[in-house]
């Protein structure tokens, strides 16, 4: 068999004419459309793909997109990220979290200001390098602080089904997984205090194909059905995204309202039902999860079903983890943003006391926050 | 500036830019230091004088060690300012238990890469510590090369300009990633790690007026042009299919989510030259490397700033690195 090699999974999807052509399908098409429309790419990676390459310049003025809540490090409320911080300080502990996380700022600093005052904190690229480090220090709690969408979370799954099998005594965890669909709905429910009405402007929906590779695209069935809103299933490369926004704008154009994949040469409607049972085997839906700048989502959260509490650091080290809610900065519209009720740039403090080095909000903490986005790639348009 | 110092203040970006005016430009501030420049020109312009710590993690890697780094590094911040390297100062920092073998290794090679230079080591010092107190080992250099080209700048370049790449990019940090405990990548990569004066006496030797030189350290191309653009008040267009990258370093920015502008090179320079010394320049450099290549030129588009143009006609600012890239790297 001839191997494959990494590049051939995204070399055509970054070619330059392809992009082209596709600019160019969506613009005439566009030329239909009897009102503007707002594309909610959910996921922090297509804000990313879409910011990195510049994907707004090619697009006509009324194909608009409204950038998400879905980046797992920036919807972290700050009372977790405190929760970490306490975790990471406690004696014989090793805090062990993926990437991004180590730079968020809680109200006593990030995980890497915890580092530097003598905290062992250490990312992984996979939850399963967990078990190496519990092998390495026996005499020492490793606390797994576990992030991510539906598509970390099998990778937690995993970890916690060696963790029971192999009888390993000193890895817990600190559960932090969220659903997409679930604060897809409130985000079209969603209020806006300061009116006291409903105002969100989401016409359609971008869904990152990484998601329903383990969920399927049945997750979001509901939402052409019962909100009226379409979905296409969409891959993370420049052709993909494009192709996707084409794929929506085509709809509008033949007033159609349904749930398509773009993201054919993966995506299937169940999913991975061998990933989804795992999940369900280990974890149950928390009934509520304080999302930064979007509030309280019902349903949106995972935690350790009630069998594993003897696994469950929340509940382990409960007498030490704060419990009061923080709200963010006065002067922060993240929540404004991630109902795509405002762009970053009508932050007023977007750029100035905000920024990647220094961040206020959630959507500037990590590289796939909408602000973090706008700063490091936005700055042309 | 953070009350305390992260680990994101080495990174050869904001942060460490940061660090080093808020905290050492401040106490230390000088004409010299001022110049920001690899090597601080001294004696009217005759000598070059440098200084480098070295801490990497691993300490041998594919294609070097910690040793040939010491010497490469410091040699090439001679060599980008023009120098040839003469003189240099060696400190090693111990760590109690580190074995004698590996230590005789490590400075083999560092006499290895001195003989490449033609420079020779004068003075030293050594420290052994408790265990704990440094990771292995780490090494200091100091060195003093006779300038043989003067005017090089950070400051000089002009709208027309060219700016080459001597070879593909990102090569020693992506090594380094994949070397690292606990990533489990089977990779054929090597550091480019080398010493560049030969390849910068060969330039010099040409006849080319060298305008601008850098090698491409902690912060990658990336930094390097963002300071070039900032001291001399200009756009530095790049085109962004130009940037020669090995398509294992592109897998692994791919997988890790890094770009190969961003990582780290220990032998990679950035050069600058007029349009009309552009193609000689460039038929010198792939005597060196085949992928040597010419990235971007500049303009006044967007003064201070470093643009990206895509293939499909979008554009967007190459900014400085931020935050933690990779942990000691260097």
């Amino acid at each position: 068999m001839q191997e494959l090699e990494l590049k051939n999974l995204y070399d055509d999807f970054r070619d330059g004419e392809t992009i082209k052509a596709y600019a160019k399908i969506i613009a005439k098409d566009a030329e239909k459309l009897d009102r503007p429309i707002n594309i909610m790419e959910v996921c922090g990676g297509h804000t990313h793909t879409i910011m990195k390459f510049g994907l707004p310049q090619l697009l006509p003025k009324n194909v608009n997109f409204i950038h998400g809540p879905g980046c797992p490090v920036c919807i972290m409320p700050k009372e977790r990220i405190d929760h970490a911080y306490v975790l990471s300080m406690q004696e014989n502990v090793i805090l062990v979290t993926l990437g991004d996380m180590i730079k968020v700022p809680g109200s006593n600093g990030s995980l890497q200001d915890a580092r530097a005052k003598g905290a062992d904190v250490r990312f992984v690229y996979s939850p399963m390098e967990c078990i190496k480090i519990a092998e390495e220090n026996p005499d020492k709690k490793i606390i797994f602080f576990a992030i991510g969408f539906e598509t970390t979370t099998p990778m937690t799954a995993v970890l916690v089904e060696q963790v029971i099998k192999l009888k390993i005594p000193n890895i817990l965890f600190h559960i932090n997984h969220v659903t997409v669909p679930e604060v897809m709905v409130e985000l079209i429910d969603s209020r806006d205090v300061h009116v006291d009405s409903y105002n969100n402007e989401i016409d359609a929906f971008l869904g990152p194909s990484h998601v329903s590779v383990i969920a399927g695209s049945k997750i979001y069935d509901k939402f052409p059905k019962d909100y009226g809103r379409p979905v296409v299933v969409t891959g993370f490369e420049p052709v993909d995204a494009m192709q996707g926004i084409s794929m929506i704008v085509k709809q509008f154009v033949e007033k159609r309202c349904e749930l398509e994949i773009q993201y054919k040469r993966v995506v299937n409607h169940d999913g991975n039902l061998k990933a989804q049972d795992l999940i369900d085997s280990y974890f149950e839906k928390m009934s509520l999860f304080r999302w930064r700048g979007l509030g309280n989502v019902p349903d949106s959260g995972l935690k350790l079903r009630d069998i594993y509490a003897q696994y469950d650091a929340e509940k382990v080290y409960k007498s030490v983890l704060p419990i009061a809610e923080i709200e963010d900065h006065k002067l922060c519209i993240c929540g404004d943003i991630l109902r795509g009720m405002a762009k970053p740039q009508e932050c007023t403090i977007f750029g100035t006391a905000c920024k990647p080095t220094t961040p206020i909000g959630s959507c500037m903490v990590s590289s796939e926050g909408a602000c973090a986005a706008y700063y490091k790639y936005g700055n042309l348009i | 500036m953070t009350k305390t110092i992260t680990i994101a203040h080495g990174n050869g970006g904001e942060e460490n830019n940061e660090l080093i005016k808020k905290v050492f430009y401040k106490h230390f501030e000088n004409d010299i230091l001022a110049k920001s420049e690899d090597a601080a020109v001294i004696e009217d312009g005759k000598l070059a004088f440098t200084t480098d710590s070295f801490t990497v993690s691993p300490l041998f890697f594919p294609g070097g060690d910690i040793g040939k780094l010491a010497v490469c590094g410091t040699c090439n911040d001679l060599a980008m300012m023009g120098a040839k390297p003469k003189y240099m100062t060696c400190s090693v920092i111990i760590e109690e238990g580190f074995s004698t073998r590996e230590l005789e290794k490590i400075v083999k090679s560092m006499k290895k890469e001195l003989d490449i230079n033609g420079a020779i080591v004068v003075s030293g010092d050594t420290k052994v510590v408790p265990r704990g107190s440094v990771d292995k080992l780490f090494i200091n250099t100091t060195g003093i090369g006779e300038i043989q080209h003067k005017g090089i700048s950070a400051s000089a370049l002009k709208e027309g300009m060219s700016v080459l790449v001597s070879r593909d990019v990102g090569t020693h940090g992506a090594t380094i990633f994949a070397a690292r405990e606990g990533i489990e990548l089977a990779s054929t990569l090597q550091t480019d790690c080398a010493s560049l004066y030969p390849e910068i006496k060969r330039l010099i030797d040409s006849g080319i007026k060298i305008v601008a030189m850098r090698d491409a350290t902690r912060g990658g191309v990336s930094a390097v042009l963002n300071e070039w653009a900032k001291s001399s008040d200009v756009c530095i267009e790049v085109t962004e299919d130009s940037i020669p990258v090995q398509e294992e370093v592109r897998g692994i920015c791919e997988m890790l989510g890094f770009e190969a502008v961003d990582l780290a090179n220990e032998g990679t320079f950035v050069l600058a030259v007029a349009k009309e010394d552009e193609a000689k320049a460039l038929e010198v450099l792939q005597q060196t490397h085949k992928t040597s290549t010419i990235i971007a030129s500049v303009s006044e588009q967007y003064k201070g700033r470093v643009l990206l143009n895509s293939s499909w006609g979008t554009k967007r600012f190459l900014d400085l690195p931020t935050g933690e890239l990779l942990p000691r790297i260097c």
